[in-house]
């Protein structure tokens, strides 16, 4: 338990986070949580994952939920807290991982070792790399950023007191247009391994 | 500002607070009625008597409230309704922790010979019977559970029959006048005995039930059918659901002395106040060393909810806003009591089908009887047409009633995510069908 270490990632959609995780995930040998959770989930379960997937970090929407004791009939409200349940069994557990998204650093908020981080990026650089990837025109980008982080935040806010992004809820904010993805992941691997030698 | 108006900004702002579910539902109903309370009735209408007419807590302490005809007070806090709801829910804590309702379950399944349709078709009937006595909420928590553990043993697809149930027990719900919240409201406010609904409503619920088991046949049959299959090396033994030998006994004891006092209300003059209190009572004293937990487990929050409810609705009924809805639906109709029945069924239903039923009955009520006493329509008849829509229309979407989101949620948490349009493909049909039923069996009996 003395070891543990729990990196937890939020991003902005374009910004990299993910392939920092991923990195990071490599540097330090640790298993990378992502929508992959719900492939565990569901062989736990032995359902479709497919199934599951579609409501991955989702947000919930207000009109069509309703809660009663406790209980949600939202589809997205529900497969998120069946990932929130996985992450805190698996910290509970002692076990040390990376984890990207998924309210993480709320979640998991307490549990010794957590280290939590906020990737953001400058939007011309973000359109490009979306752009890049997606094979997408600039507006078509520019869209895709929009709609993806308005639902990255809704979701995140309704399960959060803090705000998504907000630098409070963070231990590090850090924006990778400025040094690049590579050089992003090796400022934190050492940001984490100086962390880590507090301890 | 006048009454009048004030009364219905703060009903519009509790409806949709409720919606958007920022706050706790019964914190906004609360909240709205303290508004009614101090702005409505005090600095607006200046009467004391119209605050001290709502909270009518005066009622409690009539010997009527407890034994006699009258069910007391029919405006304001329906005290009736909320200790009924009470006692029931320590009665049915008190059963779920002795093990009963997984018993009943297992016991069933085996006594099918766990064989996939037959388990479909009984579970929709014990789950229609057992909310004929029980709130939907608890029946569909158990019987959900149970089915998702048959459903991985039987290797077959636990939605169809899940869908299937929530909607028996919406449908038992409208059979009795315990079984659903607007059926308790109803019966209570209107002075309606057990016997009363189960031979009207009831026996719409009865025929209805019959044509949802075997539009749910056809619908699921096929997949059902597919199931992977392969005979499991065991299944759950009923037995040993049960936790203690003794509290199982006593639980079901006392369920059925429930039933017969509910049965025999109407003979017995023994109102629903009463045997909520005295079956509350009779579970804490059977259960001793339980009695803390259970009285813990009380879900407070909804009582709370139904006394502001009472509050706000009360509210509407003094600044007479109901009386001009009733005016209003009375017009429309030009005083056909058929047309009149129609519609109070129809948009019952649909309203329900989006907002909480339970404030729409109670908002209700009041109207209906402004409209029997302002057309000369039988009162009886628009109750059973307002208890039949309010209570159906909530199966046509996942947030129509509690059942339905507990239905969801506990598919959901097992990995069985509940979409709306699955949901509406198979219930809102269903819903049309038994709405329809409803309407032909209300026209055939009462014009």
């Amino acid at each position: 338990m003395g070891n543990q270490v729990i990196i937890s990632i939020g991003r902005e959609f374009g910004s990299g986070g993910h392939v920092i995780a991923e990195s990071l995930a490599e540097r330090f040998r640790l298993p990378l949580y992502d929508s992959n959770i719900l492939e565990e989930v569901a062989s736990e379960r032995q359902v479709d994952a497919k199934r599951l997937r579609r409501y991955d970090e989702v947000p919930r929407n207000i009109l069509f939920s309703r809660r009663v004791n406790g209980h949600s009939n939202s589809a997205e409200e529900n497969i998120a807290w069946l990932q929130f349940e996985y992450l805190k069994k698996k910290a509970a557990a002692g076990e040390s991982f990376v984890v990207v998204g998924r309210c993480a650093e709320t979640m998991l908020a307490g549990t010794q070792g957590l280290i939590t981080i906020f990737v953001l990026g400058d939007p011309e650089v973000k359109k490009n790399r979306i752009m890049e990837l997606h094979q997408l025109s600039e507006k078509e980008a520019r869209s895709m950023i929009d709609r993806q982080d308005r639902q990255r935040k809704m979701y995140h806010n309704y399960y959060s007191k803090v705000k998504w992004g907000d630098s409070r809820n963070y231990d590090l904010c850090i924006n990778s247009s400025r040094m690049g993805i590579e050089r992003t992941a090796d400022f934190l691997e050492s940001y984490v391994r100086e962390r880590m030698r507090e301890r | 500002m006048a009454p009048h108006i004030l009364a219905v900004l703060i009903f519009i702002a509790m409806f949709l607070l409720i919606v958007t579910d920022k706050i706790e539902r019964h914190l906004v109903s609360l909240g709205c009625g303290l508004l009614m309370l101090v702005l409505v009735f005090g600095l607006s209408m200046h009467s004391a008597e119209a605050v001290w007419e709502t909270l009518n807590v005066g009622s409690i302490f009539r010997p009527d409230f407890w034994y006699g005809e009258a069910e007391g007070s029919s405006a304001g806090v329906n005290w009736s309704t909320i200790l009924f709801i009470l006692g029931m829910m320590i009665m049915v804590e008190g059963m779920g922790r002795a093990g009963f309702f997984r018993w009943l379950c297992l016991q069933i399944a085996r006594m099918v010979r766990y064989r996939t349709i037959p388990v479909f078709i009984t579970f929709m009937i014990m789950s229609a019977v057992l909310a004929m006595f029980i709130d939907s909420i608890t029946v569909i928590l158990f019987l959900a559970a149970v089915t998702l553990e048959l459903a991985q043993i039987l290797k077959c697809n636990p939605l169809p029959m899940i869908l299937a149930e929530v909607f028996c027990a919406n449908l038992g719900g409208s059979a009795t006048m315990c079984g659903d919240p607007p059926n308790i409201i109803i019966g209570t406010s209107l002075h309606y005995s057990f016997a009363d609904f189960i031979s009207n409503t009831g026996v719409i619920a009865g025929i209805s039930l019959i044509a949802v088991i075997v539009y749910f046949y056809l619908c699921f049959h096929r997949e059902l059918s597919r199931s992977k299959g392969g005979v499991p090396a065991s299944y759950p033994d009923p037995k040993e659901a049960i936790a203690s030998r003794g509290d199982f006994i006593k639980s079901c004891l006392i369920f059925g002395i429930a039933v017969a006092l509910l049965v025999s209300h109407a003979q017995t003059g023994l109102t629903v106040a009463f045997i909520g209190v005295f079956i509350a009572a009779l579970t804490l004293l059977s259960q001793p060393r339980h009695a803390g937990e259970l009285l813990r487990k009380v879900d407070y929050k909804t009582l709370l909810f139904f006394v502001g409810l009472f509050v706000v609705v009360g509210g509407l009924e003094q600044t007479g806003v109901l009386e001009e809805i009733a005016g209003w639906i009375g017009r429309v109709s030009g005083s056909n009591g058929m047309l009149m029945c129609a519609i109070i069924l129809w948009v019952s239903a649909f309203a329900s089908a989006f907002v909480d039923n339970i404030p729409f009955a109670a908002t209700m009520i009041p109207v209906i009887r402004s409209l029997a006493a302002m057309q000369g329509v039988d009162l009886s008849v628009l109750a059973w047409s307002l208890s039949m829509g309010t209570d159906i229309g909530g199966s046509a979407t996942p947030i129509g009633a509690s059942a339905n989101v507990v239905g969801i949620s506990v598919a959901s948490k097992q990995g069985h995510p509940v979409s709306w349009g699955y949901y509406c493909k198979y219930s809102a049909p269903a819903a049309v069908l038994v709405v329809a039923i409803s309407m032909v069996c209300i026209f055939l009996r009462y014009f």
